[in-house]
């Protein structure tokens, strides 16, 4: 197995989430496309601590797993928390903070 | 890499072949996820990549880290998304506008951060193999984390459980009603 084949599979699968965040007016599906992200570089974390034969990448990665937990969980409750205020989660509407 | 090339050097062709089936699977579910019209079925799409995701940590030797993301990711994240779906439409169904006027943007950006990312990776690390470790070693991963988490990173595992407490709380005060 080439390390090449993890580091492409999850640049692509970054460049994807890096896509669906730009592209994206639901909130909700522009968190789904940071969860795409944050796994992309999970799985980087994995390959990178089978190519130095060492389990401090199973580490991160599990560190990386428990802090996109709490995103989710803190993020789908402003979204709700947005939701119930404005009746939209259309993110090019929440514009009240522009300068 | 041409299939000589591959099969002169010790690559599992077995492993391989399981990467790339996983792969094309991730890859096809990942832009069906950031291209369908409907935000129940984009979850759903999520659940592959997320699966699929798991499946790679197997073939990379980490058990330990597949079986926690098919515990946190698919059992709970993806209840947590399923609610705030439920929560946040009032119709289920595709929806007309669930991409911003702008979007095409995107795809230049992507496009040119994946041609940043392969051309480094490629320039770094092409050729490198992975040696699969021993049974020995795959028997002694999760020794090796436990012992990671209560020695090097005692502190920022500490650090993680008050993160983990500050996010569900905050979570409560946000989506609580008063």
């Amino acid at each position: 197995m080439y390390a090449v084949n993890f580091l492409l599979l999850s640049a692509a699968l970054f460049s994807i989430g890096v896509f669906g965040v730009i592209a994206r007016r639901n909130a909700v599906m522009v968190l789904m496309s940071i969860e795409l992200i944050l796994n992309s570089v999970n799985l980087n974390l994995v390959a990178f601590a089978l190519m130095n034969n060492d389990v401090d990448g199973h580490i991160f990665a599990l560190f990386v797993i428990a802090v996109a937990a709490a995103e989710v969980g803190v993020g789908l409750a402003m979204v709700l928390m947005i939701y119930r205020n404005r009746r939209s989660i259309a993110l090019d509407e929440l514009s009240e903070m522009k300068g | 890499m041409s299939i000589l090339a591959v099969l002169a050097t010790d690559v599992n062709v077995a492993q391989n072949v399981g990467f790339y089936i996983i792969a094309a699977i991730m890859l096809f579910a990942a832009f069906s996820v950031v291209s369908t019209s409907d935000v129940v079925h984009a979850a759903l799409w999520l659940v592959v990549v997320l699966g699929g995701v798991a499946a790679q940590y197997i073939l990379a030797a980490a058990e330990f880290v597949a079986v926690s993301q098919v515990m946190v990711y698919i059992g709970a994240v993806m209840v947590l998304f399923l609610f705030g779906i439920m929560l946040t439409k009032s119709m289920i169904g595709s929806d007309t506008d669930v991409n911003n006027k702008g979007w095409g943007v995107g795809i230049p950006v992507a496009l040119l951060m994946f041609g940043v990312l392969a051309y480094s990776v490629i320039d770094a690390f092409d050729n490198t193999v992975l040696v699969d470790p021993s049974e020995v070693q795959i028997a002694s991963t999760t020794t090796a984390i436990s012992d990671g988490y209560l020695g090097d990173y005692l502190v920022p595992l500490i650090a993680l459980s008050f993160v983990l407490l500050a996010a569900a709380v905050g979570a409560i005060v946000l989506a609580r009603k008063d």
